[in-house]
């Protein structure tokens, strides 16, 4: 490999993106007219949390004007299949319901209008008889014989429930000086990116195909879930990228059942139909991440070590189990040891259904609720033991020389030295100080606490992971399940200008600057020189089952196949260049846009000029050179191997870790908690873009406190949905947000050639257990629930029970 | 006083970024959709179309307005500025190079209204402190950044000024 010139990876590259974005010119979903004739959609919904659908007339919708027609859910689900996921209990799950809603905002009736303010007059007309039914909310009550059944096949509210064991959990119990036991609920939230939902569906016959564009983010694995949904070939159903997207965190995925929606209501209609998902749209009925009530137990010796974890997990998964679901409780599985040493681990992960949207990708995807879980069981056992917390963490942190490291679970920890980031954290926050100043706050009154949260980030997902919710049998019968496919291309025209694909779908995260800088390097070119296509289409660009934007893929997998793909072009420009200037290909180097001979810079050629003769002048190249320079790499992490016989998996490839120390004050007499100090220390291998990983950082943290003190997709008793609105539902404002200082240190992954890991989930799982664990701190009771409102607080801190 | 009935459309003139523009709108017709499909501005975003995120924020005579609180009606005969106004006059320049720098946008769809509050913001408060911005930036839901970059970039655009 020729080492460039300059060193583009690394450096804080301002985005190529930005300029667009900020001037007006970037094209986002809502502002596509990719065909003509497009119509426009609005869907009714179901005002009830659980009720039978006696009958719906379409008739008064129809009549107005303006409209092109109406259609039910059941007469629009009879041509389709239902969408499948992972759990075999029979449930059927349509984009449209046909006789029964099971959720507020669940979708009954779809009108196509001239324009959306018809079509929104138009469901108005419509009148649907509803005959209510019991509503679930609660996962647990749920799961009581007495319980409304959501899915009558199914028998049960519990449709799925598996168990796993990882060394010996019993046995470690058995022998513990110490067990620690939390039951604890974490609510429903959502990232909410600024830009809702939207897409843009044609169909076209003989034969029957469609093209869908949209700000569907992947996983691409649901394309098969939707020709299957849809009946038809894969290569009939072809899915564009709207060039931007306007922020996703893994929320966009939940978009695929409204894409199958459009697709059978343009072939309905006989036209192409675009909808743009509305704010109550997006808040009741888009999709949300799991609310949990679950239980923890950890085992500990006489010295503070984490000797055994048991995890009882009920997620309340909504209305359906809507692919890739049940992935979110088995995200974390592999790695469920966190960042400590114990190997003695017993899971058992329960899904029960209730009368809420299904959950799906959110940020930190499954991490927020299980970092919850372990990281406070690690705060009331320092309690407990009466240690330092960050000593009890120390004690149980894998060592630097343990890696890479083969958890229980079965995740392969690439690179780590977790000791070196508490101690940063430390120094960043002055610890003994900040001891000092608690011990004297408390010794006043005052009610002033410190948390701590560690634990390591898997990033770029073995497709194979929620495949855990198979037995091996089931698994075995089913067909082998691996890897983490990632597809990149590069180019060089006649003109000699590179360009670069990527399948990796970004929605504000400056991949195309990455990708740019990735290139540039490899080729001695300019990052802006190159020019990067991040939308996938389906039909010109490669891509597979894993492409997408999600599990912080980019920088752990995608960076890899760029650098694969750019080294074969420059490998391919060096023999060109030698036979021209007679030396051989070794001798090469490519810098500053030319080619020239090494230790002999005034020895070359522009690189224009040697692209442009594999193409105007394939006769004179090497007799092996094939012509063209257009090279595609397909690569599947070799870690990422299926799940084996005992539930072991390596459910990701890079594993970067995070330490966030904080410091809290409340007010007794407002409930207000005042962030005293916020310090994330974080490991994400080398550093790419120190802007975009800043910015990561910093937007992670952003959703992992607005998780923490306010953000709830609230329901009451009857299931009726509170959250409609962002007066509702609270997003933290620039004023909410303390002042929190970063930390960075790296060890280089070995997983791709580049040493960086997959980053951005970030604080936005840890901040939620950090904050929770210094109030508790505080107001040194174990029994902490989010959201931290002025409200429960409050009441914490004046010990008064709910409704006091 | 004129009426429309439903349905009908009436001709809207106004003039967007220095330019005489016109086009037609109900008399329900939001600025924001007027702004984006009938005059094809596709800069101004609509976050929430409730008021509250600040995204589809649009200077109308020299007023900050949310064109999703605002009639297309509202705006006949006003002068309005939208983010593909925001051009090389003043400090535009400067805090574009700024936002990049300290990577204040990320998916950019909150941006457009972002960048018209601070040149508002900044015309009226041009020395404000961290808080200040901060305060302004309330009007604004932003999910990727943390606003870090935005108070930073505000605050050194408004340091270099004279
Ligand atoms: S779209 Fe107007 S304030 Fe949100
Ligand atoms: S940059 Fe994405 S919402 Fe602000």
């Amino acid at each position: 490999m020729v080492e460039s010139v300059k060193n583009w990876l690394g450096q804080a590259v301002p985005r190529f993106e930005d300029e667009a974005l900020m001037t007006g010119n970037a094209r986002f979903i809502d502002d596509l007219s990719p065909v003509p004739g497009i119509r426009h959609v609005a869907i009714l919904r179901s005002p009830y949390a659980h009720a039978e659908i006696r009958s719906i007339d379409l008739a008064p919708a129809r009549e107005l004007a303006g409209v092109i027609g109406a259609v039910s859910g059941q007469e629009l689900m009879a041509g389709l299949e239902p969408l499948a996921s992972a759990v075999r209990a029979p449930m059927n799950y349509f984009p449209m319901a046909a006789d029964k809603v099971r959720y507020v905002g669940e979708p009954v009736a779809l009108v196509a209008a001239e324009d959306r303010y018809l079509a929104e007059d138009a469901i108005e007309a419509i009148e649907v008889d509803y005959e209510p039914l019991g509503a679930v909310v609660d996962p647990i009550a749920g799961q009581q014989a007495d319980a409304a059944l959501l899915h009558e096949a199914v028998g049960s509210n519990l449709v799925h429930q598996r168990t796993f064991r990882y060394g010996e959990p019993e046995a470690a119990f058995e022998a513990a000086e110490h067990i620690v036991r939390l039951n604890w609920r974490y609510p429903r939230q959502s990232s909410t990116p600024m830009e809702t939902y939207g897409a843009i569906a044609q169909f076209e016959a003989a034969p029957d195909r469609y093209t869908i564009w949209s700000n569907f983010q992947g996983p691409f694995i649901l394309q098969p879930l939707m020709v299957r949904a849809l009946k038809i070939p894969g290569n009939h159903l072809r899915l564009i990228s709207a060039p931007h997207s306007g922020g996703s965190f893994g929320i966009k995925q939940g978009l695929y059942p409204y894409l199958v929606l459009l697709a059978a209501a343009s072939r309905h209609f006989g036209c192409p139909l675009k909808w743009i998902e509305d704010r109550l749209e997006h808040l009741s009925a888009s999709s949300a991440a799991a609310a949990r009530a679950d239980g923890i137990e950890a085992a500990f010796d006489g010295n503070g070590m984490l000797t055994g974890l048991r995890f009882a997990n009920c997620v309340d998964v909504g209305a359906y189990v809507r692919a890739p679901e049940p992935a979110s409780v088995y995200r974390m599985q592999a790695a469920s040891n966190g960042s400590y040493q114990v190997r003695h681990i017993a899971i058992e992960n329960r899904l029960v259904v209730t009368n809420k949207t299904p959950i799906g990708l959110n940020r930190g995807y499954g991490g927020p609720q299980f970092y919850f879980g372990l990281e406070r069981a690690m705060e009331v056992a320092a309690r407990r033991l009466d240690l330092d917390p960050a000593e009890i963490r120390r004690r149980n942190f894998l060592p630097a020389s343990a890696f890479p490291y083969d958890a229980p679970g079965g995740a392969v920890y690439d690179a780590g030295d977790y000791g070196k980031g508490l101690d940063m954290a430390l120094e960043l926050t002055d610890y003994p100080e900040l001891r000092a100043r608690r011990a004297a706050a408390k010794a006043e009154g005052r009610l002033f606490g410190i948390g701590l949260a560690a634990g390591v980030e898997p990033s770029g997902s073995n497709m194979a992971y929620v495949t855990l919710a198979l037995t091996p049998e089931e698994r075995a019968k089913a067909g082998g399940r691996s890897g983490g496919l990632a597809a990149a291309s590069v180019s060089i025209d006649p003109s000699g200008s590179v360009t670069v694909h990527t399948d990796s779908t970004p929605a504000g995260q400056g991949h195309a600057t990455v990708a740019a800088q990735v290139a540039a390097d490899r080729l001695g070119l300019e990052p802006r020189d190159i020019q990067v296509i991040t939308a996938i289409d389906t039909q010109s660009t490669a891509w597979s089952l894993a492409s997408g934007n999600y599990s912080n893929r980019f920088a752990a997998i995608e960076v890899g196949a760029i650098a694969e793909s750019a080294d074969r072009i420059g490998h391919k420009l060096r023999r060109i260049a030698g036979e021209m200037l007679e030396v051989a290909a070794e001798d090469i180097e490519l810098a500053g846009g030319r080619a020239h001979v090494t230790g002999a810079p005034e020895q070359g050629i522009a690189l224009a000029r040697v692209a442009a003769a594999s193409h105007w002048h394939p006769a004179g190249l090497p007799d092996d050179l094939e012509p063209g320079l257009d090279d595609t790499t397909m690569l599947s992490p070799a870690v990422l191997g299926a799940p084996d016989e005992g539930d072991r998996v390596a459910s990701a490839v890079t594993f970067g870790f995070l330490c966030d120390l904080t410091a809290v004050e409340i007010d007794r007499d407002t409930g207000r908690i005042r962030i005293d100090t916020y310090v994330s220390v974080h490991d994400v291998g080398r550093v790419l873009n120190p802007i975009i990983v800043e910015g990561q950082i910093r937007g992670g943290f952003a959703h992992g406190f607005g998780a923490a003190m306010f953000e709830d997709l609230a329901y009451d008793e009857a299931g009726n949905f509170l959250s409609g609105s962002f007066a509702d539902y609270l997003c933290p404002t620039a004023p909410d947000l303390p002042e929190v200082k970063i930390g960075h240190y790296e060890t280089a992954s070995p997983q791709n050639p580049l040493g960086s890991k997959g980053m951005g989930d970030g604080s936005s799982m840890l901040a939620p257990a950090a904050i929770a664990n210094a109030v508790a701190d505080a107001l040194e009771r174990d029994d902490i629930e989010l959201p931290l409102t002025l409200d429960r607080v409050w009441r914490m801190a004046n010990e008064l029970g709910e409704g006091e | 006083m004129m009426r429309l009935g439903l349905g009908e459309r009436r001709r809207i003139s106004c003039t967007v970024n220095g330019v005489a523009r016109s086009g037609f709108a109900e008399g329900r017709t939001l600025l924001s959709d007027f702004l984006r499909h009938e005059l094809n501005l596709y800069g101004t975003h609509v976050g929430c179309e409730h008021g509250v995120c600040g995204a589809c924020t649009v200077i109308l005579d020299s007023r900050l307005a949310r064109s999703c609180g605002t009639l297309a009606m509202q705006a006949d005969g006003a002068e309005i500025t939208t983010i593909e106004g925001l051009g090389d006059s003043d400090r535009e320049p400067a805090l574009r190079e700024a936002f990049s720098r300290h990577g204040a946008l990320q998916c950019g769809f909150c941006t457009a209204g972002v960048l018209l509050s601070v040149k508002h913001f900044l015309q009226h408060n041009p020395k404000p402190s961290d808080g200040e911005i901060r305060d302004m930036l309330s009007g604004h839901l932003c999910r990727c950044t943390g606003y870090e970059g935005m108070v930073r970039a505000i605050a050194e655009v408004a340091e270099g000024q004279p």
